[in-house]
């Protein structure tokens, strides 16, 4: 959603999901091409309340400006992890080669570990933790996903490795 | 362009707005506008004795003028006091602007002397607020707060403004237009969703109109009653939306919910359409949700997209203002009517109706030597008739709220004042005296239960000394009524906590020491002799009318259960002499 880019405007929409018991999975938030309009990305779980319900409700509050549902496949989703894994000296090279296949990057390296830097699919994001799982994750941090509807009625990019 | 302080600005703005009354208590972080109230200001300021009450007061206000209260308080616990009332404004849907002081900008977020973050504590009760740190902002945040308090769904707002943006000196002009990118409720109806509602309702066998408290914020009585005379609509009218279709047409079948009456409850559950206009299927009135009219389609009138379809689906939804829609619906009716050769024979569904109507009054058993409750409400109801007064009735919250519900005639909309969503005791006392400051010229008197006068009683010096005489009626049992009534239905008549006495305080007492006129009366012999006389007294009165404890109030739906299967009055020892409807 677009909201104004005024004090309290997220706390006002968080809030109201709190209130209202919508669950938030993931939620993104930073400026947009106006300075005084921020975006506000949410990942919603539409299962006990309809997302018609929970749209309705957002559009009652004076900061928000626009709410767009980015339907999968009408949308273009990002997001970026960090992923600190355990990398004993004999398993690196096996962890780096499975790094390049995602097109995730090694932002830092220390003994005994490594911490990954990957953007992409939110969906490329998960299966990345998944086959990194068994090295040990140390830590994680996920930015949430943030989308933009497409632009265009060609058929979508193919999801390329590089960022 | 004028040059003034921020603490001018204020006043000059509520001017601008057309504000004649406002309702508060002053204190620290508000004192410079108070200083500019004494300066000289065309808005009345009423002194409350507690910041609920000046709240209750800009509630009672609206309701009864229909337009925008104004409640006005200091920082800290002054701004903490009136949270009660503004989550009483957003259960019900009343426009409050509220004014708090705030500590001044360099000392926010320092546990400053009687600081709070009102704005932080509010946000889910209010429609929005505004914190102002910058006296330049002052009235373009006032003029926001007004409208977006009055448009769309209307509610409280609070504005929230740090002492020192009231001290500072500025060039004051009051905005022509409002800056509200984002705030856009719906001004038109939909053609095509109102001829799809005409023709489900030209259609349906059993149609009952479900009408609310929507109606009479929209100020569509007229169109309501157009509507149900033009189509032969029979209706139901909830609590909060008494008087918006007169209690006495044929075809105002009363109020349904926990404590309508059967033949209400049954209307809506055994009707195959129902034509919900400003109300929220509430659970006081469906039940069982599952359970609630299964047999009907629905369509949903109201200015709130959000309530259509939150509880109840709407196979027809129609979004925007009442007034609009009814006025569409009625000519559409109208025409479908003129086009038709046939129209659909309804009068087994009328015959129905008023065979129910018939068959469950409310009732009640009246016993000799015992003054029961609903008597003294009969005859506050007959006696203000029979003088032709123009009465605005307040009640607080509980059992004798249900009995003024039900006993009640209003005939217009504006004149049953009553706190539904929250269900705040102490409501009716202040929200009469803000009425009263509406509409001077009305009679104003307030059906109180004992727990809920404690609450909010020290207002009535308010009433004394501000000369906006009420009259309260005290339905005094001695006991905190309708808790009592749930431990003895649900809790095995484990009675915790729930008894008052009816002695302590002695109320006509306490009356007198606030400056009023105080009676007591406890047959039926007196009773209409002690209420003439506190109606005729010319001051605030109060009758402390000690009725019978035991007197339960039916009938009820019992909590989970389907309204449809409403509990009676309990039939033993039923003398059919004794009753009366």
């Amino acid at each position: 959603m677009e909201l104004e880019n005024k004090p309290g405007a997220l706390a006002r929409v968080s809030q109201m999901f709190a209130r209202r018991g919508y669950n938030i999975q993931s939620l993104a938030v930073g400026p947009t091409e106006r300075p005084d309009i921020s975006r506000l990305t949410l990942r919603v779980d539409c299962s006990e309340h309809s997302f018609e319900q929970i749209e309705k409700q957002m559009h009652k509050l004076v900061n928000v400006l626009r709410v767009v549902e980015l339907r999968p496949g009408e949308s273009v989703e990002r997001e970026l992890a960090l992923i600190t894994v355990g990398a004993p000296a004999d398993k690196r090279a096996e962890l780096i080669a499975l790094g390049e296949v995602f097109g995730a990057r090694v932002a830092d390296i220390g003994r005994e570990a490594l911490t990954f830097e990957i953007v992409g699919r939110p969906e490329e994001l998960d299966a990345f933790e998944e086959l990194v799982r068994p090295h040990g994750v140390r830590e994680l941090a996920r930015t949430g996903r943030i989308g933009l509807r497409r632009p265009g009625p060609r058929p979508p990019r193919p999801n390329a490795a590089v960022s | 362009m004028t040059r003034m302080l921020g603490a001018d600005a204020i006043l000059r703005s509520l001017e601008a707005e057309g504000v004649e009354v406002m309702f508060g208590i002053p204190g620290g972080a508000i004192l410079p506008t108070y200083d500019a109230i004494a300066r000289g200001t065309t808005v009345r300021h009423v002194l409350a004795r507690h910041e609920q009450g000046a709240g209750h007061m800009a509630e009672g206000y609206a309701r009864a003028s229909g337009k925008v209260g104004v409640a006005l308080a200091t920082s800290g616990p002054g701004a903490t006091n009136l949270v009660t009332a503004i989550a009483d404004a957003w259960m019900d849907s009343t426009p409050i602007v509220c004014i708090t002081g705030q500590v001044r900008s360099d000392l926010i977020g320092t546990d400053a002397f009687q600081e709070t973050d009102a704005t932080g504590i509010t946000m889910p009760i209010v429609k929005h607020s505004w914190l102002v740190q910058d006296v330049r902002e002052l009235p373009q945040a006032l003029k926001n707060a007004f409208h977006v308090a009055r448009t769309g769904r209307p509610g409280p707002v609070l504005v929230d403004i740090a002492k020192d943006a009231q001290e500072a000196e500025f060039d004051f002009s009051y905005p022509d237009e409002v800056d509200l990118p984002g705030w856009k409720p719906p001004t038109k109806v939909h053609e095509r969703q109102v001829r799809e509602a005409a023709k489900a309702i030209a259609e349906a066998r059993q149609p009952i109109i479900y009408a609310g408290g929507g109606v009479i914020n929209a100020e569509a009585s007229a169109e309501l009653l157009a509507l149900v005379e033009a189509a032969r609509l029979p209706a139901v009218v909830t609590l909060m939306g008494k008087g918006c279709l007169p209690d006495s047409h044929p075809l105002n079948y009363g109020a349904p919910g926990m404590h309508g009456s059967k033949y209400a409850n049954w209307a809506l559950n055994k009707s195959d359409l129902i034509i919900a206009a400003g109300v929220r299927f509430d659970d006081r009135v469906t039940g069982k949700v599952s359970a609630f009219a299964p047999g009907a389609k629905v369509i949903h009138f109201d200015i709130d997209a959000a309530e259509v379809g939150k509880i109840r689906t709407a196979d027809i939804p129609v979004v925007g203002p009442l007034k609009l829609a009814l006025s569409h619906l009625t000519r559409e009716l109208k025409l479908l009517e003129a086009e038709k050769e046939k129209t659909v024979d309804r009068t087994a569904w009328h015959a129905q109706l008023q065979e129910w109507r018939a068959l469950y009054p409310y009732k009640y058993r009246r016993t000799e030597g015992v003054l029961k409750p609903q008597t003294v409400i009969e005859r506050l109801r007959d006696l203000t008739a029979s003088r032709n007064e123009d009465v605005i009735w307040t009640t607080g919250v509980g059992q004798h709220q249900m009995w003024a519900m039900q006993y009640l005639q209003c005939e217009k909309p504006r004149t049953f004042i009553t706190s539904g969503g929250l269900g705040t005791m102490g409501y009716g006392v202040p929200a009469a005296v803000g009425a009263k400051a509406a509409r001077p010229d009305a009679t104003v008197i307030c059906v109180d239960g004992d727990g809920c006068f404690q609450m909010t009683n020290q207002e009535l010096a308010t009433a004394a000394l501000e000369r906006l005489p009420i009259v309260v009626v005290i339905i005094n049992n001695g006991w905190l009524g309708m808790v009592r009534q749930w431990q003895e239905l649900f809790y095995a008549e484990r009675y915790a906590e729930t008894h008052l006495t009816k002695q302590v305080p002695d109320y006509a007492l306490l009356a007198e020491a606030l400056g009023c006129a105080g009676f007591m009366v406890d047959n039926e012999d007196d009773l209409d002799a002690t209420l003439l006389a506190a109606l005729e007294s010319g001051r605030t009165s109060v009758v402390d009318a000690r009725v019978d404890p035991d007197e339960n109030c039916y009938p009820m739906v019992p909590a989970g259960a389907a309204s449809v299967d409403i509990i009676e009055l309990p039939d033993e020892e039923l003398d059919p002499e004794r009753i009366v409807g």
